[in-house]
């Protein structure tokens, strides 16, 4: 019974601003991404889902140039992802922003710092108009009153946020973002779900959404990807993945406690480990 | 049993070329990417106060007590012979070709170095090293490069100030509490303290310790592993290497320098 709703389906046909063929990724021996092929088109938020250890967060890295596909091709544009260290990669980068999971702010600036660090770097703006520039992305996500304070005076939900605005202060095509909503409150959680769509459809960019919170992610996102075990087991609408029977999505879009991801840990059965002679 | 013994050490020979293969690769890429500093100074200039700041303390209060240590046994022994107007020179002479330049590298490993270790590293497990990349900036010009000049400018800073200190010291035991005569004290060791062989020297071994020390530092920041353990055994490995190279150094270039 084919489950993948959709496989090899294709989303949605405009323009793809990134698009991964035949990737192999692996840590030493231990393969993380396999024969991966995926396609993120402009304009739209697409979800990257699956369990811890299934290389979502492999894949921003891989787009980001932060580390190279042993086989495959990743394109930004049309164009491979240069090598690393390139000047064509650091050209490359400056059409991304990245949103990681604790924020990575830079804990000796402020907040308004922070947010002014990549207008600093990579233009000659005067100071008033780049204070002002600041104010506005800042404003953007709600921060524009806490400008003066330090990474350490806010919160883990207002950190993201800040980092948000950081990623997005270059207007860049395409925004990545790492669990954007782990270890955030409700209220947090849907505030930056909402910020993370508002600001996808003002900048007109496209959105790289890694996460496996259900809820908020399906809410914003145009289009889903389940990752098992460094492959796409599902992808679809998320009211297609809501319908889906496959296994995998049933069980992790139920939060179910085992399924095709076992509860326990792969190896000797708790009757061997006792000594009882049960088989595997 | 011997093939294995073999095979390891192979091994270990191995890593350690590939060690040695990718620090100087950092080294280079770091001088490389130091080159385009010129137009940033501020870069630079605040990272030179930062490490001043970080070791200006210690080192002049070091510097202080080993000019006291080096008055009372200078006099010890110059006493003997009937030299002891020669304390002016004997505590110069040590300080600006030896002491000063030693103990202010072993110092600076120890304070400004664990220092820079230490934030490169966490800003390696903070992700802010990677954050930067994904911006575009280059965190060996932008962090590394800045910190490793800065390093080389404070280093015979740091050195000239704790020798100054160390002649106040040896002044301050030597002439006020020991009673050696003042005028021999100053006169000997102006006639007797060279300016290129002595101080020259002094500086030229400082600015070699400070490019051994703060380039370690950094380094092992930079390639430390990015948790809790990671930084820790990198802050550790950066005083040992430092302390050992600094050591090891001085033994080559007195060898070199001596006539």
């Amino acid at each position: 019974m084919n489950y993948n709703v959709g496989l090899p389906k294709t989303p949605p046909a405009v323009t793809n601003l990134v698009e991964i063929n035949n990737l192999h990724f692996s840590y030493g021996t231990r393969p993380i991404l396999t024969d991966l092929t995926m396609q993120f088109p402009r304009n739209k938020v697409i979800a990257v889902m699956g369990g811890s250890g299934s290389g979502k967060t492999t894949i921003l890295r891989l787009i980001g140039g932060l580390i190279a596909p042993n086989a495959g091709q990743i394109s930004l544009l049309g164009e491979t992802i240069a090598k690393a260290n390139s000047d064509a990669l650091y050209q490359q980068r400056r059409k991304m922003g990245m949103l990681f999971q604790h924020g990575a702010l830079f804990t000796d600036l402020t907040v308004f710092e922070n947010v002014a660090f990549p207008l600093r770097e990579h233009t000659d703006l005067p100071e008033s108009l780049l204070h002002d520039m600041v104010l506005l992305k800042l404003n953007a996500v709600g921060l524009r009153n806490a400008a003066q304070l330090k990474p350490s005076e806010i919160s883990g939900g207002m950190a993201r946020r800040v980092a948000l605005a950081r990623a997005i202060a270059l207007d860049p095509q395409l925004i990545m973002y790492d669990e954007p909503f782990a270890g955030l409150d409700p209220i947090s959680m849907g505030v930056t779900a909402n910020l993370i769509r508002e600001l996808n459809d003002a900048l007109g960019s496209t959105a790289i959404l890694v996460s496996h919170d259900v809820n908020e992610s399906f809410a914003i996102a145009d289009y889903v990807y389940f990752l098992s075990q460094g492959a796409i087991v599902a992808q679809g609408t998320p009211s297609e993945m809501l319908a889906s029977e496959h296994p995998y999505v049933q069980q992790f879009v139920n939060a179910k406690p085992d399924g095709p991801v076992p509860f326990h840990y792969p190896g000797n059965t708790f009757a061997q480990d006792l000594g009882l002679g049960g088989k595997a | 049993m011997i093939y294995r013994l073999i095979s390891q050490l192979g091994q270990s020979v191995r890593n350690w070329l590939e060690e040695l293969g990718l620090a100087i690769r950092t080294l280079i890429a770091i001088l490389l990417a130091g080159l385009g500093l010129w137009r940033r100074p501020r870069l630079v200039t605040t990272q030179i106060h930062f490490i001043g700041n970080y070791s200006l303390v210690i080192i002049l209060v070091s510097g202080l007590f080993v000019g006291f240590v080096l008055a009372y046994q200078g006099y010890y022994t110059l006493n003997r012979y009937g030299s002891e107007s020669a304390l002016g020179l004997l505590v110069a002479l040590s300080l600006a070709r030896e002491l000063g330049p030693v103990v202010t590298a072993l110092l600076f490993a120890g304070r400004a170095g664990t220092s820079l270790t230490a934030e490169i590293g966490l800003m390696k497990a903070g992700e802010q090293l990677a954050a930067m990349e994904m911006m575009a900036v280059n965190p060996l010009q932008r962090v590394l490069a800045p910190r490793f000049i800065a390093g080389l400018i404070a280093m015979p800073i740091l050195a000239a100030l704790f020798t100054a200190m160390g002649v106040f010291g040896g002044y301050l035991v030597g002439v006020q509490l020991i009673g050696v005569d003042e005028g021999s004290f100053w006169s000997q060791m102006q006639g007797g303290v060279d300016l290129w062989e002595d101080i020259g020297n002094g500086i030229i071994k400082s600015i070699v310790f400070g490019f051994a020390a703060t380039f370690i530092a950094i380094y092992q920041g930079y390639q430390a592993q990015p948790t809790p353990e990671g930084v820790s055994r990198a802050t550790t490995r950066t005083v040992v290497l430092s302390s050992l190279m600094v050591l090891w150094l001085d033994f080559v270039l007195t060898a070199l320098m001596f006539k």
